[in-house]
């Protein structure tokens, strides 16, 4: 009971106050017929060193040591400098909640006032909320916002936007009864825009892509705009690896509406899916139909400087079940890693980052023939799609035994790609780690 | 002479924008040497793709870094600090080790798309988790893939809708009462449902015939959060279920205000089909100044083909991921849930054990009664009967000099407390709505109820004192007007 201060003579004193003679009494409280008579299932308490070896064992029972790791696909694997950890670890942001009480949350204000704005620095938008879940809610949230907007039935998504974040999208507006239209991808691993502007119509709210897309690729969203645009459509970006922004003409300059998208590659580790932290930023007219919450400048009554939440108007609490949308917390500490690393990184050091990340993709990419084949030639940055002789669950089971994790089998989620897997590499591997994977590729052992 | 002065705000209290402060060319990180050929963007992609340059974005050392987020921190106020009595919220202690124990390597850096046989423990941990909770709730299954409470509630809705539609018609309307929380009909709003809002009786509870008034057969549910926002126990609940079900409607239980049951009562029992848990508030994973949190749903076994994919499954003592599951919604978000926030839970629930975790609910019942008793001759409590593990006061008494609920929080800052939740539940005009939970000591509630005391007095004294409050902060109040007359959202660079 290390976590209860009161004990038996704090209860003793208490509890005739309070208007019961027991801790048993208290149940009094609860019909008889609801009160639970037998003790709850569930293990004995542990000690904190019991509890950390208990634990500890479980953590191990997956890769460890020298084991290395091609997988990204929207989760991605990029060194955190401690400072991030040192700050995340201070107990007056982790353990306080929502700002309600601006006074004594101006902390956490600030915070998200600096993280909206890098947001909309990164993506070239106007405004930035306090963040949303994840990457996949994000996408749903901007497919409701565009409903919103633009009252029509009908959203168009390119095949090459991240399969979990299309499954999300679809179960958040399964009830809106919306018709949803794929767009195909070329040859080159891009969005087929020749197919998408066939597709817009006057009934379309949004057209979904990704940069760069589900593949690794670049896609042409200036085209993407226009065809949008043409038929009064708005033009969603998705962005799961918001580091390519840093090298990349941001979707805010090229047309965009609604830019969202993954934060973790900034300052969250991979912690096997989340928590993760979305992105979620769009052109100013399109303010009041924004989701999620908002912090914004004001003044004290001395006239310094402060912040608040602002335009709660839009939010549940207030406008209940005509608010645009039910979402309550945002993912205020990861937004808060996120900035943290962002301000670490720099304005040169974040493009430095990028720039190794696709250098070392490059000379992944360089590198590979003979071993395996590329199977689309559309520019990337730090993914590709590399094609592989063979069953990929078995080239990928022989990488294993060199101990690499290798990447994503795409038949998962794309069944017309019976020999693909989705590669991602980082300024974690070393030309030593990229040619040891490919030297494997090369000659599986007992694959 | 007055430009002589020494402000009254020196560095200490002021800090400004990361915008605002280092300076071209410092640097918070080196990058490890590259080991490949350099790669410019222009040399792989098109030029007209390529960006110039992050414009306005910040250039600082890492120790400008560090010190501008801990002078921030300091301006912040956490369970940590003090007494957080926010209602509702369940601000309860978040143990340290657990901090610890979500950051394991084996843990952390385990990546989502991990081959199964590679993520054993992991999946073990969140399959026991789920167990756990199931057992807790008297639920069936238990899906731990909701990022958030009010992502639950869509969760569960869109089962219940599924499950009817199954059924021939899912139904156009949600019933919900008037004590329920915002995301409650917002999160029924996105299921396409009308929202059909049901008074509270003078018990401050729901009655089975305000239930049955409202009750057809285009109602899909009711959301019932039980204890309800008042504190108090919806003692109907099983004839209300029944009414409902009666009807071929389903009965959705917002786990909020979980903490005052556990180990005492199981909801499963009451008639609930589908619970949310806020494993944030009960499970005592931090709030991270607004998330990440967590939200399993539990649903009895009739729901269970609807869970969102993918389901852990239990195989000859291996674990493994399902998606092959053609009646479920699908995905409510990417992966399988916040991982590192049930980790939290899993710690928690073991360090407690089942004796721990139902003497923790005992004791925020014997907390939040201490406290209404005691407050009780200071402030008006519109239901007067025992309470669950919160009490809601209301501002009524001290409305007569003009004194405000949103005052008297003010005011409290300035005794060091981070001030209840207020104008909450929105049946109850300026309501202070007051969770202690079990982290508090005697000594600790005793000192509040003393400042509660001395802000009643000052506002029948010096009322002025309190419109004015806080006045120790490190802003005093902040105009949220101007803040939403003329929306400034970012900072940007002065032209």
């Amino acid at each position: 009971m290390r976590y209860i201060p009161n004990a038996e003579k704090d209860w003793a004193k208490m509890l005739p106050i309070a208007g019961f003679a027991s801790l048993e009494d208290l149940s009094r409280l609860l019909p008889e017929s609801l009160r639970l008579k037998a003790p709850l299932r569930l293990p004995p308490p542990l000690s904190e060193m019991e509890l950390r070896h208990s634990l500890r064992s479980l953590s191990e029972n997956g890769p460890a040591g020298n084991w290395i790791s091609f997988l990204g696909a929207g989760a991605y694997d990029h060194f955190i400098p401690a400072a991030v950890d040192h700050i995340l670890r201070r107990s007056e942001f982790y353990t306080a909640y929502t700002p309600y009480q601006a006074e004594i949350s101006q902390g956490t204000l600030q915070a998200i006032f600096e993280f909206q704005t890098l947001i909309c620095q990164l993506t070239g938008m106007d405004v930035a909320n306090a963040s949303v879940y994840d990457g996949g809610s994000a996408v749903a949230e901007a497919v409701l916002m565009a409903l919103r907007i633009k009252g029509r039935k009908k959203v168009l998504f390119s095949r090459a936007l991240h399969p979990e974040y299309r499954w999300v999208a679809r179960t958040y507006t399964h009830p809106l009864d919306l018709r949803w239209e794929e767009v195909p991808y070329t040859e080159e691993g891009t969005t087929d825009l020749g197919a998408a502007g066939g597709r817009m119509d006057s009934d379309t709210s949004a057209f979904v892509i990704q940069q760069p897309n589900f593949f690794g690729c670049l896609e042409d969203l200036e085209r993407a705009a226009e065809l949008a645009h043409a038929r009064g459509a708005l033009l969603v970006v998705a962005t799961a690896e918001p580091l390519s922004l840093a090298l990349l003409r941001p979707p805010g300059t090229l047309g965009a509406d609604i830019a969202v998208g993954e934060g973790q590659s900034f300052g969250n580790a991979l912690n096997y899916g989340g928590p993760y932290v979305g992105f979620f930023a769009s052109q100013e007219a399109f303010l009041r139909s924004m989701p999620g919450r908002l912090v914004g400048e004001t003044q004290d009554l001395q006239g310094r400087r402060g912040y608040v939440l602002a335009v709660a108007t839009r939010e549940q609490h207030i406008r209940r079940e005509k608010a645009t949308s039910n979402i309550c917390t945002n993912q205020a500490l990861c937004a808060l890693a996120t900035l943290v690393y962002l301000s670490l990184m720099g304005k040169e050091g974040l493009r430095e980052l990028a720039e190794i990340n696709l250098s070392k993709a490059e000379y992944a990419k360089a590198n590979i023939r003979g071993k395996a084949h590329l199977r689309f030639s559309a520019p990337t940055f730090n993914e590709f799609v590399l094609q592989v002789d063979g069953d990929p669950d078995r080239v990928l089971e022989a990488l294993r035994k060199e101990n690499i994790v290798g990447g994503l089998p795409l038949h998962r989620f794309y069944p017309e790609m019976k020999r693909e897997i989705l590669f991602c590499v980082t300024e974690k591997h070393s030309k030593a780690d990229i040619d040891r994977c490919l030297e494997a590729l090369a000659n599986p052992r007992g694959g | 002479m007055e430009e002589k002065r020494p402000k009254p705000c020196g560095r200490y209290l002021e800090e400004a924008l990361l915008f605002e402060e280092g300076g071209e060319g410092r640097r918070g990180f080196s990058h490890p040497k590259l080991d490949v050929e350099k790669i410019h963007p222009r040399d792989v992609w098109p030029s007209r793709w390529v960006r110039k340059d992050l414009e306005g974005f910040p250039e600082l050392s890492e120790v400008e870094v560090i010190r501008h987020f801990t002078r921030l921190s300091q301006w912040n106020y956490g369970v940590d600090s003090g007494f957080y009595p926010l209602g509702s919220c369940t601000m309860k202690y978040n143990p340290k080790v657990n901090e610890d124990l979500a950051r394991l390597p084996g843990f952390a850096g385990l990546h989502p798309y991990t081959p199964e046989a590679m993520a054993q423990g992991a999946l073990q941990l969140m399959h026991e988790l789920e167990e756990y909770l199931a057992e807790i709730s008297g639920m069936d299954r238990v899906t731990l893939q909701p990022s958030a409470g009010a992502q639950g509630e869509l969760t569960g809705m869109l089962m219940i809708r599924a499950y009817l539609a199954d059924r021939g018609n899912p139904r156009s309307k949600v019933i919900i009462p008037d004590t329920a929380h915002g995301t409650n009909p917002a999160s029924s709003a996105i299921c396409g449902y009308q929202v059909i809002q049901v008074k509270s009786n003078e018990r401050g509870i729901l009655s089975p015939q305000a239930v049955a008034e409202k009750m057809d057969e285009e109602v899909a549910a009711l959301m019932i959060t039980n204890p309800n926002t008042l504190g108090l126990f919806e003692e109907n609940i099983q004839a209300i279920a029944e009414v409902v079900h009666r009807q071929g409607g389903q009965v959705y239980c917002d786990g909020a205000n979980l903490n005052a049951l556990v180990g005492l009562a199981k909801v499963g029992a009451m008639g609930v089909d589908v619970l949310h848990f806020n494993l944030h508030k009960t499970f005592s994973t931090p709030h991270g100044g607004g998330g990440p949190g967590a939200g399993p749903v539990g649903v009895k076994a009739h729901l269970a083909e609807y869970l969102p994919v993918p389901i852990i499954v239990q195989e000859k003592g291996r674990y493994r991921l399902d998606y092959d599951r053609p009646k479920s919604i699908g995905k409510v978000r990417t992966f399988y849930g916040n991982f590192a926030i049930l980790v939290r839970a899993y710690a928690y629930i073991r360090s407690m054990g089942p004796e721990g975790l139902r003497r923790a609910s005992q004791i925020a019942l014997l907390n939040a009664n201490y406290l209404r008793a005691q407050l009780k001759p200071y402030y008006h409590l519109p239901y007067d009967r025992p309470c669950m593990h919160e009490c809601v006061f209301s501002d009524k008494w001290q409305s007569r000099k003009g004194i405000t609920a949103l005052d008297v929080a003010k005011r409290l800052m300035d005794f060091g407390f981070h001030p209840p939740t207020i104008y909450f539940p929105l049946v109850v005009a300026g309501a202070l709505m007051i969770e202690p939970t079990e982290s508090e000591s005697k000594e600790t509630l005793d000192q509040f109820i003393a400042a509660m005391r001395q802000i009643a007095e000052e506002a029948e004294k010096d009322p002025d004192l309190l419109r004015q409050a806080p006045h120790s902060t490190k802003v005093s109040r902040l105009d949220e007007v101007l803040a939403n007359r003329k929306p400034k959202l970012r900072w940007k660079p002065n032209p």
